[in-house]
């Protein structure tokens, strides 16, 4: 296992919190918890970090202080706290306040839209008007391309809803069969969210999915929530929120050419498991993240949650900048954490020295090596959701697919997030291939057609959705979560991966590290 | 707080029920402010005019904004299942019956897998159908949580291990367990969105324990969990557990929800229907 180094600052209180089974990372002054993916039952983990999450509620102390720095200590805040007491109208705020604050945009689907609004309607009237009508989006993405009654009805909910509010921003499809017919739909939520220009530095952005903490990589405040705050935002405009302390992590050095940024997230929750973030925001900062693309910092930000995380945040910079250009006109603050604000821990990685993972079967913080798992025999490749059918995504597992001039082996099913993103499939030269699109690599290598942009098969949907995982099946897939069931069978096993491990398991059937190709 | 006094509308409903419903009004009028507790062993022939008068009284409620819609329907959900512990009524702090155990990282999609969300909570009918299914995408390893055919759970409390909850933000999840009957997780700890919805639609009352306990617990075991006191009993081994306080997230979900909470004391103007 590649070397990670992971220190954390002085705590008094986590070295008793190691006697759970943790061994201490070697080295003066570090209370880091080194774990031994092998050897460590998950739950000694899982307690360990809880044991230091009760310990260090406040931030640890550093060892040095000038005096001169005293006074300006106390008002330092990390960018997460800077964002909610702006939106709070706070001057400053501490990890464990409740505020109410301002929602700047207020997300809902197909799958959560319709009870939300039941909610609304019921708690504020039938006759409310939303607190504005220019802050909600409603996207449909999740059951879309299904011939499920009750999901196509879903939908009609949300443009009745559209309509009898004057919802500036609704996403529409009223012909299922051909979506390209649909000028107004999108797909994924979370990539439309970014693609249409919704994500905001210094913004709050709630939405009725887990996912919503993508956007964080746009340097805001974005998390998921459920259908009764939903309808309480829609007619309030604010929630009530506990500011979530930050832990940090610092990613540094060149990324290695076989390393994408789901390796990196994925190499994060297997660290700290999938509780090891409960209730704090993750920040992302350092070299290797100030290298990153837009779209890579989204993978980064939209698995938080898969370790518990409230949000993620990636400070927004001259790239966030260049991406937003031309999708928003409305005028943003740009937070980033002081020098001196404290984080409950920070975890610093040398990204060159890592290698490519998979989360093995049943859980997102099952961390094992691509190239330790060759002997694993799958079924199918999946490559799509918001984690993993973004554009770049598809240029990567193009990428390698050409490289290796190989057809594939088990069946390949590819699914764009958004309409966008399947044009580009259609248009876009992919890097070293005189100008092949993405469309035609992957039709070359045999592996399906791509599909309807969705949500689709990332967490099974409807008996009839496409690339529903229907039988106990091995799949290798670039989404976010493998629980038992999660893609449709109960049986179903699921290796989450980065489109480049996706793409080589899909040329040899065996789960495999992209280094066989690149 | 308003009580619902469903002895007065009782009728030719027998003395026995009557007065063991005082007791558990009793209860229920010390904190709570929806749903009456029913008793053991209500006759059948008074059964069809309780579930009547619940249902006048618990419209009544409504109409001026007591209970939430959460509450109403649950009401209205429970209302056909006539013999329910007297301790087991919504809104009491004292849940005593079977449980429920299993284990660590139990997931959106095996509390309430993905197809079911088509289903509109909100919606009465779906409501219902939405906790038949409740924990349908556990694996067979840790039993039934519903029994096939039935709609309804025998399990009043889950008693789980850590990270329970964990996945997506879909309140399906709290929705369908309270859908099914369910009263009470009892779990080492609590992934923050499902949390927050249970707490939201006061479905569920969220439990912590001082640790790890579901290992020595099994399905099937009779429990009293007793919020007032913060403990789990497990009459079944004898064994007791100290739990965390509910907190403040107590008197949300005893009021039904975010909303019904936000009425009662006074944050938000009641809805005009």
């Amino acid at each position: 296992m590649a070397t990670t180094a992971v220190s954390v600052a002085h705590h008094p209180g986590i070295s008793s919190a190691l006697r759970d089974g943790a061994s201490l990372a070697s080295g003066s002054g570090f209370y880091g918890v080194r774990v031994s993916v092998a050897a460590a039952p998950k739950t000694s983990v899982a307690s360990a970090h809880r044991d230091m999450r009760v310990r260090a509620v406040m931030a640890p102390q550093k060892q040095e202080r000038s005096p001169a720095s005293t006074g300006a200590v106390k008002q330092a805040m990390t960018a997460t706290e800077k964002i909610l007491a702006n939106a709070s109208e706070k001057t400053k705020l501490a990890p464990g306040e409740n505020v109410w604050v301002k929602a700047d945009v207020l997300m809902t689907h197909d799958v959560c839209g319709p009870g939300t609004i039941g909610i609304f309607k019921k708690e504020f009237g039938q006759n409310a008007k939303v607190w504005d009508r220019e802050k909600i989006v409603l996207i449909p993405d999740h059951y879309i391309f299904t011939s499920d009654e009750r999901a196509n009805r879903n939908v009609d909910i949300l443009r009745d809803f559209a309509r009898e509010q004057d919802i500036k921003y609704f996403y529409d499809i009223t012909d299922r069969s051909n979506f390209r017919a649909n000028p107004d739909y999108k797909g994924v939520c979370h990539v439309a969210l970014a693609q249409e220009g919704h994500c905001r530095p210094g913004e709050v952005l709630f939405g009725t999915d887990s996912h919503t903490c993508n956007a964080g990589a746009f340097g805001q405040f974005a998390t998921g929530i459920g259908n009764t705050d939903a309808g309480f935002i829609m007619g309030t405009g604010k929630l009530l929120i506990k500011v979530p302390p930050t832990l940090r992590f610092v990613l540094d050095g060149e990324m290695p050419k076989y390393l994408l940024a789901k390796d990196l997230i994925l190499q994060i929750i297997g660290e700290i498991s999938v509780a090891g973030a409960t209730y704090r925001a993750m920040e992302f900062v350092g070299t290797a993240v100030d290298a990153m693309t837009m779209e890579d910092r989204m993978t980064l930000c939209n698995m938080v949650v898969e370790a518990g995380g409230k949000n993620g945040v990636v400070p927004a910079d001259a790239t966030t900048a260049k991406y937003l250009e031309g999708k928003t006109s409305k005028p943003y603050q740009v937070f980033t954490s002081d020098g001196n604000a404290s984080f409950l821990q920070e975890y610093r990685f040398d990204v060159s020295k890592l290698e490519p993972l998979v989360a093995k079967p049943h859980s997102p913080d099952n961390r094992g090596l691509a190239r330790e798992c060759k002997d694993v025999k799958i079924d199918r490749v999946y490559i799509g959701s918001c984690t993993g059918g973004k554009t770049e995504d598809f240029l990567a597992a193009a990428e390698l697919l050409a490289i290796s001039g190989q057809k594939v082996k088990v069946p390949t099913f590819l699914v764009p997030a958004t309409q966008k993103v399947w044009m580009d499939l259609y248009s876009l030269p992919v890097p070293g291939t005189d100008g092949k699109t993405c469309a035609e690599i992957f039709q070359q290598a045999g592996c399906d057609t791509p599909a309807s942009p969705s949500c689709a098969a990332c967490l099974g949907g409807p008996r009839d959705t496409y690339a529903r995982m229907n039988d106990p099946q091995v799949c290798v897939s670039t989404t976010n979560r493998n629980f038992p069931g999660r893609m449709g069978h109960k049986e179903g096993q699921i290796y989450l991966a980065s489109p480049y491990t996706a793409a080589a398991s899909a040329l040899t059937g065996f789960v495999t590290d992209p280094r066989e190709f690149l | 707080m308003a009580t619902v006094a469903l002895g007065q509308q009782a009728g030719p409903a027998s003395s026995a029920i009557t007065s063991s419903f005082a007791c558990s009004l009793h209860r229920a009028s010390l904190r709570c402010v929806s749903v009456p507790c029913f008793t053991q062993g209500v006759a059948c022939a008074g059964s069809a005019l309780w579930g009547l008068a619940l249902r006048l009284e618990v419209e009544k409620q409504r109409s001026q904004g007591v209970v939430s819609n959460a509450g109403r329907l649950r009401a209205l959900a429970n209302e056909a299942d006539a013999v329910v512990d007297s301790e087991s009524g919504r809104g009491c702090r004292v849940i005593h019956g079977k449980c429920f155990v299993v284990g660590d990282n139990i997931d959106t999609d095996q509390i309430i897998p993905a197809e079911y969300l088509t289903l509109v909570p909100s919606k009465p009918e779906e409501y219902e159908k939405l906790g038949s299914y409740a924990m349908i995408g556990l694996p067979a390893q840790w039993g039934k949580f519903i029994e096939d055919g039935a709609m309804k759970t025998e399990y009043k409390v889950i008693i789980g291990g850590g990270n329970f909850g964990c996945g997506s933000s879909r309140e399906h999840a709290p929705v369908a367990l309270g859908a099914a009957g369910c009263r009470a997780v009892v779990a080492e700890s609590y992934a923050r969105i499902f949390f927050r919805n249970s707490v939201a639609t006061g479905e569920l009352y969220p439990v912590e324990t001082n640790g790890k306990i579901w290992e020595e617990n099994h399905t099937g075991d009779i429990v009293t969990l007793d919020m007032d006191n913060d403990v789990l009993v497990n009459h079944s081994t004898g064994k007791q557990y100290h739990l965390k306080p509910i907190g403040e997230a107590g008197p949300v979900i005893d009021a039904g929800g975010i909303f019904s909470y936000a009425r009662s004391t006074g944050m938000i103007a009641s809805t005009a229907q």
